[in-house]
């Protein structure tokens, strides 16, 4: 499977022709086909990732036996050392050849595109099943399912792909899925604005990846092929400036589609698509395609940002900054999607960050970890709205007190939350803590701070939440219940994962399947650190996670005793003192808003948020606008004026001249000859002088 | 030989065909002033070829006369259509072409 | 197949002509006959050229095929030579292939004043000028067909054309011919100085032996024929003005087919044929192409009409086309050639859309429009396709002119300034931003949203069959070439890399 790893995008390209043509035919418009495919993707792809892992047995050396088992031994038993190299499995044909270069198309199967085909597959299927139900009466019902596995084909292409072009060609086409997708419900102004904000701020981004891929291209000698592009950027091939300048052009790249700071702000907005997409491309796959990028050629940036050496450098300055502006920005958020889409970029800094301060694997246990708790809080989320509170996503409004109608949904959430706050021993502490210890010990301690701090945000920002949607009081106007099986079940398998995710890379118990299974051998920076778990890191993280949460709960107690009193004082009499205690619960609900990180965080994400919406966003907007106003002065008083003035002044001087020697035209025939002899008169007396 | 007189002659017949064509109206008078002007030229070929001894003026002189023949007929021809369209031989009533 | 070999070419060229004196001897109010016929010759010309693609020698891409030299006329040395190469015959085949689409789509949609003799006639006259323009390889030949499409062009617009066409087809018609002119003088200053008006003989002398200012004299008047056809920055103003007025098929047939002879005459003619003026003209060339980008793109932005939206479109991606050009590399000819035929069939569906949105809806007013995927959901979808084929999405025909054109940039012949043709690489890329900006702002407008008042009852008309017809095969062949280049790329390659190496040869 691993020679023909070229079958797992080839699925959903096929079902995505087939629902586009046949699916309105079929009895479940079309969505039974794409499960279908996705579902015979996601087994490939979980028969593609043991064969990996018994590949990597086998060159270690060890008695391979059944590959499961060997998962299953290495799950709890430290495996073998040493430099053993395991080749990727790279099988490609010709596509095109030009200018002396072959291009070829194919596929580079190693422990990184393993992991990403898992989860791509894994979690775009549950969210084709989970779309049954939350999309059931969707009037482009069929269309939305023939875009999830266009999707899902484009992001199993770039996972695959053997060469940067391959990986050019699916990182556009899932911005593509992500804008037909966003703009799913194009009746509305402000989802088609939404769909064109993601599209064109991630194409911003796209001219970095596409001027970076040229780079990379003739830096490794005119190559595509990532294997060769890393070994040339860890030689240092062609001078270090070159990389430097790549580097840079990927790093914006990777900002326009991972949503990093400045270029995050179409994420928030990409909301206005269906939930299931949200969590299928702007929390759990598509979003981290930056990531993986980065992840896939790391050697440039290793080389480019030379981030061996410590210090400061762009990719984790960007991702730090992130974290912090995503973190806050999530406080002042009441629709709950939107808090997501914060903590998702906010999420994605931890991922970036990790890339720039050299720790490959935390970046990409991160990624692995996060795209299920991510993933399942959208869909979380989803459920809510499509049960709890009518198809609205507002917190303070349409939710409140859930935890009692949708126990499923509550629970998951729950897992999703603290496993998102980094709470031992779910999957978000053991990626996170991977981070900063790797942070910490290369010399980046002022990123392990930073991370510190995210975390303490995460954990507040999750439990203000989790506290309006599921406690207190239902403040919609409908009849929650819990959803259906179609839901839950999909909610289930992730919070599943959520809990056990962690401990495929759980250092503390010496379990590293990620180093071993996943880190490349070959073209890779050979000494990319490693890192010796750091208990009192970890207790700090969690003890920071557990502060927050618990000043949360504090307030949580506090409020239903103030709301028990409330109900006393409504119930004995109408009187100043309950009319104060309304206005308090509205007070509280400010200062619960307020308190947790003190008061600072109300400031200064308001700030934040106030720079982003005006500022960052405003400049977005403004270049926009400048564009168009650009280009009407540039259409109507350069073009149509100068340009188009010069041509038709010429025509207009042309006429005018004609207009001049127009009485000559007079049309009698002896004017005329009275002209020839006057002509030739002169002629003559001229030759008669000068002759 | 005296060629003096036959330039003279010729010169004279010129200017009076010059004369007709310009100032006459009548598109006829116009014609038979291009003829006198031919036929001074012609008067000029056949005084050189006689004055030179030799005979290509001779020849150009039949040449002249074939083609002065044969532009009288499209002339009449046109001059004809002429005041059938316009019921007068004027020229100057015919400026259409005026630009 | 000798004799196919010895007169394909021919036919090619003058098949059309036959039908065209068919057709022209039918009388008027034979309709039906007068389609028949020119479908019917368009197809058996269409034949020609698969019977072509079928005898082509494809493991010889870069030489000359299928050759026919006769003299032709003795005192100025003319032949008549015809010749087809991997360069050329993307271009042939493409202009084979549109005219027929062309026709098919006319069936029903005959423009006022209707005369349908005529204007199937003027459409074949066309494919005259247009196939043998991409064949001829002696230069007065070349000149004569070039010159030939103005004649039908002028009164497609002219004639059919919308309120304001006796300007545009004028306006159309005197700044080719300007361009002509200056080209012919090229031409001649040739033969006095090189004594020959054949193409590959002119190649093969290069202008190494012409001084310096003449052949950048020459290279100059070349310049402005070619570039005035592109259209290139500052000489597109014709364009917009031509494609508005234009009825929908001579708008499609003009961006599909016409702007690719004057880039056709930068590859085939002017860079071979003057290597050297080429390495001096090449950084201007490059600086021109990419304001025309920027600049395309801008205009666009301010546009209220679609269909001069698409023209200005025209003018930014032929500036891709003209950026790989100017770098005088394999990749960028190759880019070139392929931006040329991606640009033939996207932007002439773009036009196709746009003359049946004009039909249905009676406007072509953006700010009237809105909601065409609710009344006219196939047409919106084929409307989106196209819109991302035109911004250069990957997997699809776009892409592949763009992308290929930026990367030669970074790179341009040895030589050439790099640090210029590095930072019109970036402005370029820059390009695909706001490329995708007014097309993505276009289909906004009128795809998304709710219907207008306006027509919100109004019966609106999908996808008609015979646009089916005529649609299809251009969109099957946007997303084959989109998935794989090679198709294009494998033929040109061979070509494009000898007028590369000989620029190379002669640079310093």
């Amino acid at each position: 499977m691993l020679e023909y790893a070229w079958i797992i995008p080839a699925i959903p390209v096929l079902s995505f022709v087939v629902i586009l043509f046949f699916g309105k035919k079929m009895p479940k418009g079309g969505s039974e086909i794409g499960i279908f495919a996705v579902g015979t993707s996601f087994m490939l792809a979980c028969i593609t990732a043991v064969q990996w892992f018994q590949r990597v047995e086998n060159a270690s050396g060890k008695s391979g036996g059944a590959a499961l088992s060997a998962f299953g031994k290495g799950l709890f038993a430290r495996a073998g050392e040493g430099g053993v190299i395991v080749q990727p499995v790279v099988s490609t044909v010709r596509w095109f050849q030009m200018g002396g270069v072959t291009v070829s198309i194919g596929t580079r199967i190693d422990g990184l595109a393993v992991m990403m085909l898992f989860v791509v597959t894994l979690i775009s299927l549950l969210v084709h099943i989970y779309s049954t139900a939350y999309l059931h009466d969707d009037v482009r019902f069929t269309y939305y399912y023939a875009a999830l596995s266009l999707f899902t084909a484009s992001m199993l292409t770039l996972v695959v792909a053997s060469n940067t072009l391959q990986l050019l060609v699916g990182w556009e086409l899932v911005g593509l899925c992500s804008f037909m997708l966003i703009g799913h419900w194009w009746e509305e102004q402000a989802n088609t604005n939404a769909a064109l904000k993601a599209f064109l701020t991630t194409r911003t981004g796209d001219v970095g990846l596409m001027i970076g891929v040229i780079i990379t291209f003739f830096a490794a000698n005119q190559s595509f092929d990532i294997g060769k592009v890393n070994a040339s950027a860890l030689a240092g091939l062609n001078g270090h400036t070159i990389w430097l300048v790549g580097a840079s052009c990927l790093l914006i790249g990777i900002i326009g589609k991972s949503g990093q700071f400045p270029l995050h702000t179409w994420l928030p907005d990409a909301m206005a698509g269906p939930t299931p997409v949200s969590a299928l491309i702007h929390a759990a796959t598509m979003v981290v395609a930056g990531v993986y990028l980065g992840a896939r050629v790391y050697g440039v940036f290793w080389q480019g940002f030379s981030i061996h050496s410590g210090g400061l450098n762009a990719m984790a300055i960007v991702g730090g900054i992130t974290i912090l502006i995503g973190a806050a920005l999530a406080f002042v958020q009441d629709d709950i999607k939107k808090v997501l889409a914060y903590s998702t970029i906010s999420q994605l800094g931890y991922m970036v960050m990790a890339l720039g301060v050299g720790s490959w694997v935390g970046a990409v246990f991160h990624l692995f970890t996060h795209a299920f708790f991510k993933a399942l809080l959208f869909l979380g989320a989803g459920s809510v709205a499509h049960s709890g509170s009518h198809h609205s996503f507002d917190m303070k409004k349409d939710m409140g007190g859930l935890r009692k109608y949708m126990p499923v949904t509550f629970i998951t959430f729950m897992i999703g939350s603290i496993a998102l706050a980094g709470i031992f021993p779910l999957a978000g502490f053991w990626s996170k803590d991977e981070i900063l210890a790797t942070a910490g010990q290369n010399g980046f301690e002022l990123f392990t701070v930073v991370g510190l701090i995210g975390a303490l945000m995460t954990a507040a920002y999750m439990t203000r939440c989790v506290y309006l949607t599921f406690f207190g009081e239902y403040r919609g106007h409908h009849h929650p219940k819990e959803s259906p099986k179609a839901i839950t079940i999909p909610l289930i398998v992730l919070a599943g994962f959520s809990v056990i995710a962690g401990f495929a890379n759980a250092s503390l118990f010496d379990i590293e399947k990620f180093k071993q299974y996943i880190e490349p051998t070959v073209a890779f920076p050979k000494n990319i650190f490693g890192v010796d778990f750091d208990i009192g890191l970890a207790a700090l993280s969690v003890g920071i996670a557990l502060t927050a949460i618990g000043i949360a709960a504090a307030f949580w107690i506090e409020r239903k005793e103030l709301k028990g009193l409330k109900g006393l004082t409504e119930r004995s009499s109408v009187l100043k003192a309950g009319h104060t205690f309304l206005v308090n619960k509205y007070y509280l609900d400010y200062l619960y808003t307020d308190v947790i990180v003190g008061g600072i965080k109300g400031p200064i994400a308001r700030a934040s948020y106030w720079v982003n919406m005006n500022i960052i966003d405003g400049v977005i907007n403004g270049v926009g606008k400048g564009a168009t106003v650009i280009g009407r002065v540039v259409y109507r008083d350069i073009d149509q004026l100068v340009v188009d003035g010069a041509v038709n002044g010429i025509a207009r001087e042309t006429d005018q001249a004609g207009g001049l020697l127009r009485p000559l035209q007079s049309g009698r025939v002896q004017r005329y000859a009275l002209m020839l002899f006057a002509a030739v008169g002169l002629i003559a007396l001229a030759l008669a002088i000068f002759g | 030989m005296i060629l003096n007189q036959f330039l003279i002659l010729a010169a004279i017949l010129f200017c009076i065909g010059v004369y007709g064509v310009l100032a006459r109206r009548n598109g006829v008078l116009v014609l038979m002033s291009v003829e006198l002007m031919l036929n001074a030229v012609n008067i000029n070929l056949i005084a050189f070829s006689a004055y030179l001894r030799s005979s290509a003026g001779d020849v150009f002189a039949l040449f002249v006369i074939t083609i002065a023949a044969a532009e009288v007929g499209v002339g009449l021809a046109i001059v004809l259509l002429i005041y059938r369209n316009l019921h007068s031989p004027d020229l100057d009533r015919v400026e259409q072409l005026k630009g | 197949m000798n004799w196919f070999d010895d007169w394909a070419l021919t036919l090619a060229i003058f098949l059309p002509a036959l039908g065209l004196g068919i057709v022209l001897m039918l009388p008027k109010a034979e309709e039906q006959l007068a389609k028949v016929v020119a479908l019917g010759t368009s197809l058996v010309t269409l034949a020609v050229g698969i019977g072509i693609l079928a005898e082509f020698d494809y493991g010889k891409a870069g030489r000359l095929q299928f050759n026919v030299d006769e003299p032709w006329i003795k005192v100025i040395n003319a032949h008549y030579h015809l010749g087809l190469d991997g360069i050329s015959l993307p271009m042939l085949i493409l202009s084979m292939f549109i005219t027929v689409l062309c026709i098919i789509y006319s069936w029903n949609h005959f423009p006022e004043p209707h005369n349908v003799k005529g204007f199937l006639a003027l459409i074949l006259l066309l494919e005259v000028g247009m196939n043998g323009t991409f064949l001829a390889e002696d230069l007065i030949l070349f000149f004569i067909f070039f010159e030939i499409v103005l004649l039908p062009m002028f009164f497609m617009i002219g004639v059919w054309g919308g309120p304001n066409r006796e300007y545009a087809s004028i306006k159309f018609f005197l700044f080719t011919l300007f361009g002509s002119a200056l080209m012919l003088l090229g031409f001649l200053a040739l033969f006095f100085l090189q004594g020959s008006f054949q193409i590959p003989t002119l190649a093969a002398l290069g202008d190494g032996n012409l001084a310096e200012t003449t052949r950048l004299l020459i290279f100059g008047g070349l310049f402005l024929g070619f570039a005035i056809k592109v259209p290139m920055f500052p000489f597109h103003t014709w364009l917009p003005d031509a494609h508005t007025e234009a009825p929908t098929v001579g708008s499609v047939l003009l961006a599909a087919i016409l702007l690719k002879l004057g880039t056709y005459g930068f590859i085939r003619i002017a860079i071979p044929i003057l290597p050297h003026a080429a390495r001096i003209w090449a950084p201007w060339i490059g600086l021109l192409a990419v304001i025309g980008i920027i600049y395309g793109a801008f205009c666009c932005l301010a546009q209220t009409d679609m269909k001069r939206l698409i023209a200005f479109s025209s003018v930014s991606h032929m500036g891709f086309v003209m950026l790989g050009i100017a770098t005088l590399t394999s990749f960028g000819i190759n880019a070139a050639i392929f931006g040329m035929v991606a640009h033939g069939l996207i932007t002439g569906m773009l036009f196709f859309i746009g003359g049946s949105v004009q039909h249905t809806f009676g406007t072509r007013e953006m700010g009237r429009l809105g909601g065409l995927l609710k009344q006219a959901p196939k047409m919106g979808w084929i409307l989106g396709f196209c819109a991302m084929a035109s911004l250069g999405l990957p997997g699809l025909a776009g892409f592949w002119g763009e992308f290929p054109a930026v990367l030669s940039a970074y790179q341009p012949s040895h030589g050439l300034s790099t640090d210029a043709f590095r930072t019109f690489m970036v402005i370029a890329a820059v390009g695909t931003v706001l490329a995708a900006g007014y097309l993505l702002w276009m289909y906004q407008r009128v795809a998304f949203g709710e219907p207008k008042p306006e027509f919100a009852n109004a019966h609106i008309h999908d996808v008609t069959t015979v646009e089916w017809i005529a649609w299809t095969p251009i969109l099957l062949m946007i997303v084959a070439l989109g998935v794989y280049p090679d198709i294009i790329f494998s033929l040109t390659n061979d070509g494009a890399t000898h007028i590369a190496n000989l620029v190379k040869a002669v640079g310093g």
